[in-house]
């Protein structure tokens, strides 16, 4: 799944694998090659390795074998303070006795620039995060999001090429994560910089990246820009792990190029297109999204196959409506609908029919 | 809106805020108060008054006073006399006295009061009271007959001294002042003993307390970063001390360092030194030293660690990401954190090491006695009152120091655990 690291790429991992107990592997066989301003996402669940690879990449883990190389040079040897990489914490690592200001000029001083040069790039970074009014307050007497706000001004003041994000806006509350999220993906913009992103939230791993690469079980399961990822997930770990999914299992009837028949565990057949799927017979699992599942015939493709369903509630959610049905052999399948002044009003206990676009319903391995 | 500011607040009924805010948190008040009561009681009983009756002690002493009337109200109506040669009334009253000494068997206290400043008066109260009650006027000539001594200017000097029960006597004497002929002045170089002793006192409360912060710093650090499991291990063995009697560590430290002791032979058998080179680490400054350092490490480690448990690794990794060396590191980041703690272990051992008896007492030998060696001294020797003048002298410069810390650190600052 992954791709083959580019000779030209700015950030490259080759075959990393990273061990803290000589037993098991954390992260195996990474290859990963990140482009020159490009804002990269490592998403996953937690202990699926993604923070394993930002430390190491940011020198405060060794890779247990295999190279990882910043702008052509191998790094594994050179220490975190020699990289030349910018990092913004999740809980901000803000040092609590210096001001802001103090704080900005740490990097600058310690690699020997005059006083009027800092402060003039103090300054610069503290008004790219609007912040040019707090250079002499305590990071106590911050906000939150003003504290985050420091840190990515601390992280971006002395020119990284490359910055690194481990989680940065996981301890704000959902509006102002969203507010940042927009504020980074900006600065990412207006930089130039790169950008490699830690995070275990799928929202925020779509909304700010160029690609995503989704982690689990010490592998990159994909590697994709937010849209492929959402639409055409390439395994049912990425399908589950990414929004919302309803899945049906069954087995394959009839298969001919990416058009599949999959028989389900119930009996029903229903169309689906064929992702990793090799051979008729196969177990497959199909994941369809529930903003895509219809149930008006007149918004179904002629001809597709279509389930009985029974409305078992419907969650009124404010933008949509949100109905859990009974299809097939699943209890808790879900339907969206956006909340039309001339939406039809499903109440539980009503039977419908259900159907999709075959290209929404993917056949995956089980 | 000014108007409402200006108006008293009332409850719905009617009454005042305040006083129903009052009203509603007396109860609660009363019962923690009752909580707290038994310790409080307990504290002021076998503390707080102790203490104060020993202060008072300091300057306060009716030895002499008490039993001799005459002397006093004479010395009251002639404050102008000349010590150097008292008039006959003095010596009439103090006959008087010494007869009076003699019936109520006073002569003991009142000439070991006056002795505490002026050496050698036992003694000689003791021969005046026998032979007053057979003395004829005049009382002077009389006196002198039986010993010359009691013509002495310190002798009267001292008496008119301890004629008043409040004296600030003690504390002169405490700092190293002595009563001569012609009153009041410093003592020679031989006797300045005891300020001699507060200094020596506390430079070696600094070396000690120095020598905590250099040994408690790496290992509080390793308790506060080893995962769990051995970091648990390391707390055991740093509290062990804690759960040993004091007077075996501080024997056991004799067992190491004496000069047949565990310490030299390994020495001499290493061949570092010769059997007749042996080393004086016991019995000495060295020997309280190297035992005060050990029994008071654990107060300098456990307030470190309670504040080095709690800084993030991340700052450490956010300064090395920032381009700085693990030394700069360290030097910027991680030391200027730590420092409420250095200052509460700091504080903490040198207090303690200020106030320590029982090591330098077994370990010390004449060398390395500090000053509550000599505090423990004069009270076994019964001069209550220059014990306590020199505790209440140690009393008050640990205050002036808590004091000083406090405008310089802060207090709050301050983080035991």
């Amino acid at each position: 799944m992954t791709l083959e690291p580019r000779n030209d790429a700015f950030v490259a991992f080759e075959h990393v694998q990273k061990s803290y107990d000589g037993v098991t592997l954390v992260v195996k066989d990474l290859n990963l090659s990140i482009g020159k301003g490009e804002f990269l996402t490592m998403l996953g669940p937690s202990g699926s390795g993604k923070t394993t690879c930002l430390m190491m990449l940011a020198g405060f883990e060794t890779a247990t074998n295999g190279e990882i190389r910043l702008d052509g040079t191998p790094i594994n040897q050179v220490p975190p303070h020699k990289r030349g990489i910018g990092m913004v914490f999740q809980n901000y690592a803000l040092f609590p006795h210096m001001t802001v200001g103090e704080n900005l000029a740490f990097p600058l001083e310690v690699r020997g620039m005059g006083k009027s040069d800092r402060e003039a790039k103090i300054k610069r970074a503290l008004d790219m995060v609007q912040m040019g009014a707090f250079a002499n307050r305590r990071p106590a007497q911050l906000s939150g999001g003003q504290q985050q706000r420091i840190a990515l001004a601390r992280a971006l003041v002395f020119d990284p090429k490359l910055v690194l994000m481990d989680e940065p806006l996981g301890a704000l509350d959902k509006q102002l994560r969203e507010h940042m999220q927009f504020e980074i993906k900006h600065l990412h913009e207006n930089l130039g910089i790169t950008v490699v992103y830690v995070t275990h939230d799928q929202g925020e791993a779509l909304t700010m990246s160029d690609r995503v690469a989704v982690f689990n079980d010490g592998k990159i399961q994909q590697l994709a820009p937010p849209a492929d990822l959402y639409e055409r997930p390439d395994n049912s770990f990425v399908a589950q792990f990414i929004g919302e999914n309803n899945k049906l299992l069954g087995t394959i009837e009839e298969l001919s190029g990416d058009k599949a028949l999959v028989r389900l565990r119930t009996g029903e057949l229903i169309d689906a297109t064929a992702v990793n799927i090799k051979e008729k017979g196969q177990q497959t699992l199909v994941s369809i999204r529930p903003e895509r599942v219809e149930f008006k015939p007149e918004m179904m493709p002629a001809g597709a196959h279509t389930l009985d369903a029974e409305v078992v509630e419907v969650i009124y959610m404010g933008d949509i409506l949100r109905a859990v049905l009974k299809v097939a052999d699943s209890d808790g399948f879900v339907m969206k609908m956006r909340n039309t002044l001339g939406q039809t009003r499903l109440s539980p206990g009503q039977k419908i029919k259900v159907g999709w676009h075959p290209q929404d319903a993917r056949a995956l391995d089980p | 809106m000014a108007e409402a500011a200006t108006e008293l607040l009332t409850t719905a009924d009617g009454r005042p805020l305040k006083a129903a805010l009052q009203a509603a948190q007396a109860r609660a008040r009363r019962r923690a108060l009752l909580l707290v009561l038994p310790l409080l009681a307990f504290v002021l009983l076998t503390f707080l008054i102790p203490i104060g009756y020993m202060l008072k002690r300091s300057f306060e002493h009716d030895g002499f006073a008490a039993s001799a009337p005459a002397l006093v109200q004479w010395f009251a109506a002639n404050p102008d006399y000349d010590p150097a040669n008292p008039p006959e009334e003095a010596y009439a009253a103090l006959v008087q006295d010494l007869a009076r000494m003699q019936d109520e068997k006073t002569t003991g206290t009142s000439g070991t009061r006056i002795n505490y400043s002026v050496a050698g008066t036992i003694s000689l109260f003791k021969a005046g009271a026998r032979a007053a009650a057979d003395l004829q006027p005049p009382f002077k000539e009389a006196l002198l007959a039986v010993d010359k001594n009691w013509a002495r200017p310190a002798l009267w000097r001292g008496m008119e001294s301890a004629s008043h029960v409040y004296t600030p006597e003690f504390y002169l004497v405490a700092s190293d002042r002595k009563l001569t002929d012609d009153g009041w002045a410093r003592g020679g170089d031989k006797e300045r003993i005891y300020l001699y002793l507060f200094f020596k006192t506390f430079l070696i409360s600094g070396i000690i307390t120095v020598l905590c912060l250099l040994l408690a710093f790496p290992v509080a650090h390793l308790l506060a970063t080893l995962p769990m499991a051995k970091s648990s291990l390391l707390m055991i063995l740093v509290l062990l001390p804690f759960w040993t009697s004091l007077l075996v560590r501080t024997t056991s430290w004799i067992v190491l360092l004496q000069e047949q002791g565990v310490v030299n032979s390994l020495l001499v058998s290493a061949g570092l030194i010769g059997n007749d080179g042996r080393l004086q680490m016991m019995y000495n400054m060295t020997g309280t030293i190297v035992a005060m350092t050990h029994v008071l490490l654990p107060f300098m480690i456990l307030p470190l660690y309670s504040v080095m448990r709690v800084i993030p690794p991340s700052y450490a990794r956010a300064a090395r990401s920032l381009g700085a060396t693990s030394w700069t590191t360290f030097r910027r980041i991680y030391l200027p954190q730590t420092l409420p703690g250095i200052a509460a272990g700091s504080l903490l051992v040198f207090i303690l090491a200020v106030g320590y008896y029982i090591t330098p007492a077994l370990v010390g030998g004449a060398d390395g006695q500090l000053i509550s060696n000599l505090i423990a001294f004069h009270m076994t020797k019964s001069n209550w009152s220059l014990a306590a003048a020199i505790a209440g002298m140690l009393l008050v410069s640990i205050l002036l120091l808590y004091w000083l810390y406090d405008r310089l650190v802060g207090i709050d600052r301050l983080k035991f655990g």
